[in-house]
């Protein structure tokens, strides 16, 4: 295999790994951050037990997601030099201020959301709960603004030709609002907050399920319910409208993304289906003229199609762009059902009696799983053979330095340890589900404070 | 066929004053100049801060009851992560303001950042699952990865540092030509021992602050092996840099003014032992945050306002005016810096104020 191949398998299977991670800490932030606002208004133990126990959990993924980003911060200069020197101007200014806004931010206030309850008052502790959340909220904002501008590249001006072109910014507020952060940072963030409450519905389904802890279980459940229903009804809207930013800047994705070959035709939509790339046909159950009606409210109107870009301009894998974006879409749409279900069930007060659903409930959390990571697939692959949409393409963007042997040696090292990685941090947050939330009153509960009052004794 | 410098206005320079005429300026310094210095500032953050907690990683073997593990773990606890920031905050800026630095340090130094970046992600997770499972093997098994790996990347830290002093294999291309191999050289080598010395002494003193009785005793001892061992690795690498990479002492020599640099250094360092025996910590610390400044004030001197060093010849060096993003960039960094930096030295100070005072044990200590 050759090193561009090689670059491109390690770098999206380390990034595919940290994105398991941050949507959760986002959105098992904004869970806790309500849990905790209604442990501070109404006073009641039930829920500062729930957020103790959530921040637990919170700490473990979040210790994850830390270590696993670091590498990739890193691996920009590794694995893409040229893309480094390239986008540097205009790039690095989004990544710093990462560094400085949000990481800053969030690290520095988890000391005391893990370890702060009996040295803060509560409400010091509400805010650095709050402060971990932002800041992880504005991680997102600046990776994502990156990450667009390299989808849709605004603000700038190229400068030098070759390999000494680079990109130079021109104006920074066109650069962060360039077309597509704000609709993909929607996006982002919705699927961030989708995989923190539905984490919360399967543990409290289980336990429901279990009948363990049902007073805590109930109420999680509720809270993180209307999370799920907002925002997955949300995500539909969001979804649409970053398609039609596809749609308009980046016309050969939104054909990968529909199978759809023929020059300037009508484009169907399909609701699941096969690319055939030798015979250039998708065959599947179809809307005729769906992503016509789509894109240009006219179930009659033309879409460009892969066929009107030359095969060097256009994304290879179109099966797997297609079939990755009906997944995320097939996903969005179970959790809006799923959700509107256990909305109407609880309004009919029946929602706690359904076992069969409780069950199906404690494995979704996959849903959210599944959908970021196809999410990004489809976004990213579509976006090939470009690294800097129209500007930079992948293969002229790779390290000069670096060697095959390298890459693999970097690549099997990774693979290995990332794999036990997972396998203990399954392992870890089994145990604390298991476990359950401490009972505070009855401190022989938790094996670990028996040995503490040993020690402190 | 080399990188055109992207600004070629500029023509003399007279060093530390001022810029070199043509560019930008803030402050009568030039936009490269502050970014070459908050850059030095924020990786010198880095090795005080992470180093205390990697230092105290380095030494977690030398406790051995239970308990006395649990305590120095949980001094690092609530901070280490916050500590851990500054790099990316580093990597961030480096990236930002020396792109071309960025993209060839790293590209270059792949197997060493790999290594580097494995022990920061076992650290995490020692840290994290250590105290999870009360089976002594799991104990153990991530106690020694836990110390293994802080002392890998104080040792990896070290050898990079080496490699930027003694230069590295960078043709006009601005590409590293070289192999890894190259890294693992004598100096470097030295250079990440000392650095894991100085962290350990660092750390041990940070430990010194957070515990009591017996385990107290029990790191006063430490200190004072570390600091020996730190010593006496600082004059070995001194020697030999001084003997064989003769251009680290360029500016020294022809400035003897600056001579106060390595005299206050030396003070420093023995000041670290008398805090100690005084029972004032918190100097101890202040000392020993001190000489890290100061040595990497002297490499930031030396090298100024060369970034990476080609060994192939001066011509290839990487200077902060031919590798550093446009002007424009580096003045809206300029910005963020000003607004970020204070509020994240208020946080922090903040954060360590909230956890200040011995160390004790709760419900949520790892
Ligand atoms: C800020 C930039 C950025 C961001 C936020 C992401 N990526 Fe990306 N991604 C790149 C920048 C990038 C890149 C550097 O530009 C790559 C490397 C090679 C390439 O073509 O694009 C890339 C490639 C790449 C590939 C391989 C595509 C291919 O080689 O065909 C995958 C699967 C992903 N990414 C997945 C992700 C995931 C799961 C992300 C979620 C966190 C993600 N990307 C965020
Ligand atoms: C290629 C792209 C990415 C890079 C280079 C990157 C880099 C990093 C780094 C260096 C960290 C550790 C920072 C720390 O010490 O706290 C981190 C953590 C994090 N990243 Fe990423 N990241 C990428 C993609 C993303 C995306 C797309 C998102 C969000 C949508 C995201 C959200 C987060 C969050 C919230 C954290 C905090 C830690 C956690 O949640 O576990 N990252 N990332
Ligand atoms: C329900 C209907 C949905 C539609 C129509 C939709 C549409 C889209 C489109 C068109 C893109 C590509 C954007 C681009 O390349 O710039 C995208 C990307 C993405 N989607 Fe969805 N999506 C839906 C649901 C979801 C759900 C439920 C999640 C997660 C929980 C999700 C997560 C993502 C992610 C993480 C990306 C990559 C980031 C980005 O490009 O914004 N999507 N989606």
């Amino acid at each position: 295999m050759n090193v561009e191949i090689l670059a491109r398998v390690q770098f999206a299977f380390t990034i595919a790994f940290h994105y398991i991670y941050p949507p959760l800490s986002i959105g098992l932030g904004l869970i806790m951050v309500i849990m905790e606002a209604m442990y501070l208004r109404t006073g009641k133990k039930l829920y500062e037990q729930m957020t103790k126990f959530f921040v637990r959990i919170f700490a473990l993924i979040f210790g994850i997601g830390v270590a696993t980003g670091i590498v990739m911060e890193f691996e920009f200069g590794t694995n893409w030099a040229v893309y480094s020197k390239y986008v540097g101007d205009v790039f690095g200014s989004a990544l710093a201020a990462e560094g400085i806004f949000a990481f800053a931010l969030e690290s520095g206030f988890l000391g005391v959301l893990l370890f702060g309850w009996n040295k803060v008052r509560p409400w010091v502790h509400f805010l650095a709960t709050l402060m971990v959340t932002v800041g992880s909220m504005f991680s997102a904002v600046w990776i994502v603004v990156a990450n667009s501008w390299q989808q849709t590249p605004a603000g700038f001006h190229i400068v030098g030709t070759g390999l000494n072109a680079r990109a130079q910014i021109t104006d920074f507020w066109a650069m962060v609002f360039n077309p597509s952060s704000v609709q993909r940072l929607t996006h982002v963030w919705l699927g961030a907050f989708l995989s923190g409450a539905f984490l919360v519905l399967s543990i409290s389904a289980y336990y429901l399920v279990k009948r363990r802890h049902l007073e805590f279980s109930k109420a999680a459940f509720k809270i993180s319910l209307v999370v799920a229903t907002v925002c997955s009804l949300l995500q539909l809207v969001a979804g649409h409208e970053s398609a039609k930013v596809v749609a308009e800047y980046q016309p050969a994705k939104l054909a990968a993304l529909e199978g759809h070959y023929p020059k300037d035709s009508v484009a169907d939509m399909y609701l699941f289906g096969y690319v055939d790339q030798n015979k250039q046909q998708v065959k599947g159950v179809a809307i005729p003229g769906g992503l016509s009606f789509l894109t240009k409210g006219d179930f009659k109107k033309p879409v460009t199609g892969l066929n009107n870009f030359k095969p060097e301009d256009r994304p290879k894998a179109v099966n797997f762009v297609f079939q990755t974006y009906h997944l995320m879409v097939a996903c969005g749409m179970l959790m809006i059902g799923l959700s509107l279900l256990g909305c109407y069930l609880w309004w009919r007060g029946k929602l706690f009696e359904q076992r069969w659903l409780m069950r199906i409930f404690a494995f979704s959390v996959l849903l959210p799983q599944i959908a970021n990571q196809v999410g990004w697939y489809s976004a990213e692959v579509g976006r090939q053979p470009w690294v800097v949409y129209g500007l930079l393409r992948t293969s002229k963007a790779l390290s000069q330095a670096v060697t095959a042997g390298e890459i693999v040696f970097s690549l099997i090292l990774f693979s290995w340890v990332y794999l036990v990685l997972f396998v203990l941090f399954i392992y870890i947050l089994n145990k604390k589900i298991k476990h359950g939330p401490y009972d505070e009153e009855n401190l022989d509960h938790s094996p670990r404070h028996i040995e503490m009052v040993d020690a402190l004794s | 066929m080399g990188f055109k410098p992207i600004v070629t206005k500029h023509k003399k320079r007279s060093p530390f004053r001022g810029s070199w005429r043509g560019y930008m300026t803030f402050l009568g310094i030039d936009y490269q100049t502050w970014w070459f210095l908050l850059i030095g500032a924020v990786f010198t953050g880095y090795i005080i801060l992470d180093g205390f907690d990697l230092g105290a990683g380095a030494l977690h073997l030398f406790f051995v009851k239970e308990q006395s593990r649990r305590i120095v773990l949980n001094a690092i606890g609530p901070v280490w992560d916050g500590n851990e920031v500054w790099i990316v905050i580093g990597g961030g800026a480096l990236f930002a303001g020396f792109p071309v630095v960025y993209a060839t340090m790293l590209s270059a130094f792949y197997v060493p950042f790999m290594l580097f970046l494995l022990g920061i992600i076992f650290r995490a997770i020692s840290i994290e699952f250590r105290s999870k499972e009360p089976m002594f093997w799991w104990r153990r098994m991530w106690d020694i990865c836990y110390t293994c790996s802080s002392a890998l990347i104080a040792f990896l830290l070290g050898l990079i540092l080496g490699n930027v002093i003694e230069g590295i294999n960078v043709g006009p291309d601005h590409v590293f030509h070289g192999s890894f191999l190259d890294f693992f050289n004598m100096y470097a080598i030295l250079m990440g021992i000392t650095t894991l010395a100085l962290l350990m002494m660092h750390g041990a003193i940070y430990l010194v602050m957070k515990t009591e009785d017996r385990l107290y005793a029990k790191l006063t001892i430490l200190v004072r092996d570390t600091t020996i061992f730190f010593v006496i690795m600082i004059l070995l690498t001194s020697f030999y840099t001084l003997l064989y990479e003769p251009h680290m002492a360029k500016v020294i020599r022809s400035f003897p003014e600056l001579f106060v640099i390595p005299v206050m250094m030396v003070l420093a360092i023995a000041n670290i032992t008398r805090q100690i025996t005084k029972r004032k910590y918190i100097y101890a610390f202040v000392s020993s945050a001190v000489t890290i400044s100061l040595l990497m004030i002297l490499v930031a001197i030396e090298l100024y306002p060369n970034m990476l060093l080609s060994s192939q010849s001066p011509a290839n060096h990487l200077t902060i005016y031919n590798s550093s993003s446009s002007e424009k960039t580096l003045g809206i960094m300029l910005t963020f810096a000003a607004i970020g930096v204070p509020l994240v030295v208020g946080y922090t100070t903040f954060v360590f104020m909230t956890f200040k005072g011995k160390v004790k044990l709760d419900e949520m200590s790892y």
